[in-house]
């Protein structure tokens, strides 16, 4: 009956980010490194800026001494509907696919940095060198997941191993992909449930319900990305009616 | 008018064939330092290839550093060739005439050089043939042509051909007479370029149609290589100071200015090298200067214009940036400097007719000019990527790194040595046109009446 569903697929997937039961423990930063065969960021990579982390916790101070509150905030690819980074891939490298994701395509890579420049969430990374893990971590790497070679761009993929995985087993045993069944690696690791992952066209689901909720909103809406992370406003208890608990 | 100068067509001939036919002193030596450069660049630019873009000083989010800045800057140098050749050659300037083969020379070595950047800048070199040649169709994966980086190769590659065929065109009569000059494996060299020219009225009309063909076919490249080249930045619309609408005509003019500039440096050095004072004279250097200042201001008109922009909208992160580009550490030194060497010292010189006519000075404010407008570029791309986003866990500031100096020295470096070796081949002045602009200045008696025999442009 609808188009839509042959145009754009059925499922569209999100994540929602509650930055109220965000602690900063950075769970998610490890769980997200270890799944997706992320390279060690040593000294001198992190020195150089150069060093890669798919998700980010960013820490930010609020109010002055002795009120002073530290704010957390995850920040991964936001997998933007209008996302700045496809059109100017000459490769179509980053590309937008049938359920929602910004895909980001490691063979068709040339590594021309430019998705990286157009990012305005600044979640884009670039292999400068080529991957090294110590010896001891060598027999630890994912098989679901491609290892980036030097000199192309990489990115939070939702864990899209994971969707694909899950999906499979579903239709393999027959039955419908069941609400909340697929988690991302961050997701999974959350010690306060902090980050909902789910599809985004299914009404009932939870990140559906979670998304019109009053404290939801989205980074940089300025640029008109319509991103599919969207994240729940911290509450404070001491300012009544102000529910702004980003910076 | 032009001014009258007796030169007879056989000294036209002898001087300007001084680097061709005869070996200057300083010629070997200079190739052979060049040479010496460029071999080191090219080293380097494979050691970079092999080891990776880690040896920039590239980092996250400083993507794109030195070598776009040096990309923006020879594919603008390279817009002297079309304002020299082509609309100074529509609207019949008669001073552009010893000009036009240097310009156009220009135009192709500095486009060749341009090219390089963009392909030794990428992470995997090796598959940009993926990304220029769509050899994927069959797959049905083509190229996305929406991205300007697709759009950059195909207008390049068409003013680059376009620029040959020009050049070539015009190289034609003066190959008939290297030719005739010529013995042995230099004179068979010489016969194969020439396609059997042997300067007959029908040549001369297929020559001078297939010119101002060219002249005027390649207009819209002119205009289309450099806003193209501006789209880079300006289609990145989260970027503040990229995303400007102004940016293809800021980038063109600004083209014209340094490519106009670089053409005047040109001219100095063969003027002093090949001691050419009889044909690249103060006259010409002075009509240069003119039309600079006109160039430079309307150039000028187009920075406030995109400062005016960026401002107008009250936009707090342009503001923002705006406010790092001028004032602040270490960039508003190096805005400082763009401001003096781009506008501020050279046209007030150049609107003294003494100093337009001094080699020496201009020679000096052409380079100043040149100076202005690649830190120009390094102001618009480099401050854009290391702006204050609003997640400050991602601020990083961007120091070039040995590399990428050297390779930018090769560019300078390799520019020149190409130019060198096609001195040592074919004239840099067009003996035809020099011949035909001392035959349109010369005499001719009508009744009692001595005239000049065609009256084009008023000096």
């Amino acid at each position: 009956m609808t188009t839509d569903v042959e145009k754009f697929g059925t499922r569209n997937w999100g994540m929602i980010a509650d930055l109220d039961k965000c602690t900063g423990c950075q769970a998610c930063v490890l769980a997200c490194q270890a799944e997706n065969n992320i390279p060690i960021n040593t000294q001198d990579r992190v020195e150089r800026a150069r060093s890669i982390s798919w998700i980010r916790v960013e820490r930010y101070w609020e109010g002055d001494f002795p009120d002073t509150k530290a704010r957390f905030i995850p920040i991964m690819c936001q997998h933007c509907e209008n996302a700045p980074c496809e059109p100017v891939c000459p490769v179509y490298a980053s590309y937008h696919n049938s359920e929602g994701l910004n895909v980001q395509v490691y063979n068709r890579c040339v590594g021309t940095r430019y998705c990286a420049n157009a990012c305005p969430y600044i979640v884009r990374f670039f292999n400068y060198w080529d991957p090294v893990w110590p010896e001891s971590l060598r027999n630890h790497l994912n098989p679901d997941v491609t290892i980036r070679s030097r000199g192309i761009m990489e990115k939070c993929s939702f864990c899209i191993q994971r969707i694909n995985r899950t999906s499979r087993k579903a239709k393999s045993e027959g039955r419908e992909l069941e609400d909340g069944e697929i988690q991302t690696a961050c997701s999974a690791a959350c010690g306060t449930h902090g980050i909902v992952f789910g599809d985004l066209n299914d009404p009932e689901s939870r990140v559906s319900k979670l998304k019109n909720h009053k404290r939801a909103f989205t980074l940089l809406e300025q640029f008109g990305t319509d991103p599919n992370v969207i994240y729940l406003a911290k509450i404070d208890p001491n300012k009544k009616g102000s529910e702004e608990g980003h910076h | 008018m032009q001014q009258k100068r007796n030169l007879t067509q056989e000294y036209t001939n002898k001087v300007l064939l001084n680097g061709t036919l005869e070996t200057p002193k300083w010629w070997a030596p200079t190739v052979a330092g060049l040479g010496f450069v460029v071999l080191i660049g090219v080293i380097i630019i494979a050691t970079m290839v092999n080891r990776g873009l880690g040896l920039t000083g590239l980092s996250r989010p400083v993507y794109w550093g030195l070598f776009i800045t040096t990309f923006v800057f020879w594919v603008g140098i390279s817009h002297a060739g079309i304002m020299i050749s082509a609309i100074l050659r529509l609207t019949q300037a008669e001073w552009r005439r010893p000009v036009t083969r240097a310009a156009e020379l220009l135009t192709v070595c500095s486009l060749f050089t341009a090219l390089v950047f963009p392909l030794i800048h990428a992470g995997r070199p090796w598959r940009i043939a993926y990304w220029i040649l769509p050899y994927d169709i069959s797959r049905g994966i083509y190229p996305n042509i929406r991205s300007p980086l697709i759009m950059d190769p195909v207008a390049i590659s068409t003013y680059l051909t376009g620029s040959t065929l020009f050049l070539y065109i015009a190289l034609l009569p003066d190959l008939g007479v290297l030719r005739d000059r010529t013995t042995g494996w230099k004179n068979a060299f010489y016969t194969l370029l020439a396609l059997g020219w042997k300067g007959n009225p029908r040549q001369w009309q297929m020559q001078t149609i297939g010119g101002i063909l060219l002249s005027a076919l390649m207009l819209p490249i002119f205009v289309s290589v450099h806003s193209i080249v501006s789209w880079d930045f300006a289609v990145a619309s989260a970027v503040e100071g990229w995303h400007s609408t102004i940016f293809a005509p800021y980038f063109v003019i600004g083209a014209v200015h340094s490519g106009v500039s670089a053409v005047v440096t040109m001219m100095a050095l063969m003027r002093w090298m090949w001691k050419w004072d009889d044909f690249i004279r103060p006259e010409h250097f002075d009509a240069l200067a003119r039309l600079l200042i006109v160039v430079a201001t309307g150039w000028l008109a187009c920075t406030f214009l995109e400062l005016t922009f960026a401002l107008y909208g009250q936009d707090a992160p342009e503001i923002a940036l705006r406010e790092m580009q001028i004032f602040q550490w270490p960039w508003n030194l190096l805005f400082i400097i763009f401001f003096v060497t781009g506008y501020l010292i050279p046209v007030p010189i150049w609107c003294v007719k003494k100093y337009r006519n001094n080699i020496a000075i201009m020679f000096w404010t052409s380079i100043l000019v040149n100076v202005g407008m690649w830190l120009e570029r390094f102001l618009i791309i480099v401050p854009g990527l290391a702006r204050r986003t609003p997640f400050v866990f991602t601020w990083e500031a961007y120091r070039p790194s040995p590399v990428e100096w050297a390779i930018m020295i090769w560019s300078f470096a390799w520019v020149s040595l190409l130019m060198l070796l096609f001195s040592r081949f074919f004239p840099l002045v067009p003996l035809f046109e020099q011949k035909e602009s001392q035959v349109f200045t010369d005499d001719i008696q009508i009744g009692r009446a001595k005239v000049p025999a065609i009256v084009r442009e008023v000096e």
